[in-house]
């Protein structure tokens, strides 16, 4: 008698974990369904590409897609150009962000709170706002179709000094204080003690610029138009208008470019989460 | 002679040097300065200095190359005029009332469906997240070929259902499709940031809430709706707002998709900003275009601010 409703409630209870977890693997395929897709047409020949029913798995592989990519168009200069831009760009955000933002959090100085309201100010403006004049800006300075106007672009933003700010803000200024008796300057105090102990708010930092540049894609399509230039974004989008039938070729180019975000990604996924749920903003 | 030396340079060498307050007062500002420095002049430079050129450019006429003339009021008449503006104004208005939404009931549904003791549920969430990481290019040629009105197939499975091929959906390549194509590709790829900042909200609800609402007999459905839904109205509301802000700047994945087509359907405000400025060369115009997405922007951070004030 108390057998029987203890298993039917065991049984009631596993039916419905079978339930949830059919329902999450579904989910899970629908949304990984493109990335298989491209990876099975990248290894297929072109006519072959939109086969119905749908070969996942193709019989006879045709690794020559990766080889001639690299041929066809300059793939590994593109890349080549885009780890440069993307390296540069988040060191130079970590050093100028982290930089300004311990200023604007631990120090006491004239005008603090205006030159932050300016950053506050325009944290919330559309970049789509202000790109044409800015375009005209550094078309003015002679930095059209150069690298150099994507690493401005991107490198300093209000984003940035205001995450590290945020993050300063929380560590007890009883640190400083303490490291100040202890006979350190200004710039040790940043360099031994803040910067060790935002390690978490930096690493946010690193992710969200990492992404945003190697993924950026209005940037480099209205700055750069010389092709030795280009980025993998734009240079794979040239590719897809050129040959836009040759879809084994479009797709293992598409595989490549995705390859470094995938490395970046899985090494830091952990932090991706944390970071996005203790900082939640990035526009 | 030495100690003699010594004893007559270290006074001089490590006696503080009695600064005046004000001294003081300016070394420390200059070191702060030196710090701020590096990055607020590229901030100026790049960022603040394009923004005010941004505002006046509204009220000019301008090509980029000849002399830049005062236009007065000429270029905000011009929107009421221009067919593709309000077009592209309406589009981005049904885009938002669509996709923001709609993402928030996906993100938060697969936020609660991933907040379950699962088995591999760090692979599940990541999973979920990737689409918003990968690279918008790859994502959309990719996509763009599964929903091939001809070819595709999802119209494969579709016509292999029984749907009369007269009836099926043109896609991107079709005007009354396009734009639903455009938001579906938006939800795909945005939902998983959305969800984590779900997960984030529910791991805030204090499980007691959920104790008393067993002791009170509800249901797995009672519980979400009545304990669930209302701690979580603070995330709801920050990711709404972010939605909102997102789609009314809404450009890369619509060039990638449809280029605006066809004919207007997916045309949006940002896309009506790049066109008169880079095709057109009309960079006042544009720049009012720019100015009334700002407006949209600044209404909504706005009524943000002071709905969060009065919590």
């Amino acid at each position: 008698m108390v057998k029987k409703p203890l298993t039917l409630f065991g049984q009631k209870i596993r039916l419905k974990t079978i339930a949830l977890y059919v329902l999450v693997i579904a989910i899970t395929v629908v949304m990984l369904m493109p990335f298989v897709w491209m990876l099975s047409a990248s290894l297929k020949l072109d006519r072959d590409v939109f086969a119905f029913p749908i070969e996942w798995i193709p019989s006879h592989p045709r690794w020559q897609n990766y080889v001639d990519i690299w041929t066809k168009i300059p793939l590994a200069l593109f890349i080549y150009n885009t780890t440069k831009l993307t390296v540069i760009v988040t060191l130079l955000q970590l050093f100028t962000s982290s930089f300004a933002a311990y200023a604007f959090a631990k120090l006491r100085f004239a005008y603090r709170e205006v030159l932050f309201l300016a950053y506050i100010a325009t944290i919330a403006m559309p970049w789509q706002v202000y790109m044409v004049p800015q375009f005209v800006e550094m078309r003015a300075l002679g930095l059209n179709n150069t690298h150099l106007a994507l690493i401005c672009l991107q490198a300093f933003t209000a984003f940035g000094v205001f995450l590290m700010r945020q993050f300063y803000m929380s560590i007890p200024d009883e640190l400083c204080e303490a490291a100040r008796i202890d006979g350190m300057n200004e710039y040790q105090i940043w360099f031994r003690i803040m910067l060790p102990l935002s390690k978490p708010a930096l690493s946010t930092l690193t992710i969200f610029t990492f992404v945003s540049t190697w993924n950026d894609f209005l940037g480099p399509l209205i700055y750069l138009t010389k092709t030795e230039l280009k980025t993998v974004q734009i240079g794979i989008r040239m590719f897809i208008t050129q040959y836009s039938t040759e879809y084994g070729l479009i797709m293992a180019a598409s595989m490549v470019s995705l390859v470094p975000v995938l490395i970046v990604f899985l090494a830091l996924q952990r932090f991706f989460v944390e970071g996005i749920a203790s900082s939640g903003l990035k526009g | 002679m030495v100690v003699a030396r010594e004893d007559f340079d270290i006074p001089v060498a490590v006696r503080p040097k009695r600064l005046t307050k004000r001294q003081r007062q300016r070394r420390s500002t200059l070191v702060a300065l030196s710090f701020i420095a590096p990055n607020f002049l590229g901030f100026l430079i790049f960022t603040l200095g394009p923004i005010l050129f941004a505002f006046a450019l509204a009220f000019m006429h301008w090509d980029g190359s000849n002399a830049i003339t005062f236009a007065g009021l000429d270029n905000f008449w011009r929107l009421f005029s221009d067919r593709s503006f309000i077009t592209a104004f309406w589009n981005t208005l049904i885009y938002t009332a669509v996709s923001v939404p709609a993402t928030l009931c996906c993100s938060l549904g697969l936020a609660v469906l991933l907040n379950q003791k699962l088995k591999g549920r760090n692979f599940f969430r990541a999973a979920m997240f990737f689409p918003y990481v990968a690279s918008l290019v790859a994502v959309a040629v990719v996509w763009n070929m599964i929903f091939n009105p001809e070819m595709g197939p999802v119209n494969m499975l579709l016509y292999e259902l029984g749907v009369d091929p007269k009836n099926l959906p043109g896609w991107a390549a079709s005007n009354s499709w396009a734009m639903v194509t455009v938001i579906l590709f938006g939800i795909w790829k945005s939902m998983g940031y959305y969800m984590v900042i779900y997960l984030a909200g529910l791991q805030g609800i204090s499980p007691e809430l959920y104790e008393a609402a067993d002791l009170d007999g509800a249901n797995g459905w009672q519980k979400f709706w009545y304990v669930t839904v209302p701690q979580l109205g603070p995330t709801t509301f920050f990711v709404s707002v972010m939605l909102t802000i997102q789609s009314f700047k809404v450009f890369d994945q619509i060039m990638l998709l449809t280029e605006g087509g066809p004919g207007t359907s997916t045309l949006v405000l940002v896309y009506h900003v790049y066109n008169e400025a880079f095709i057109s060369w009309d960079l006042g115009y544009s720049s009012m275009v720019a100015l009334v997405l700002f407006l949209m922007v600044l209404t909504v951070t706005v009524v943000q601010f002071r709905l969060t004030r009065e919590d």
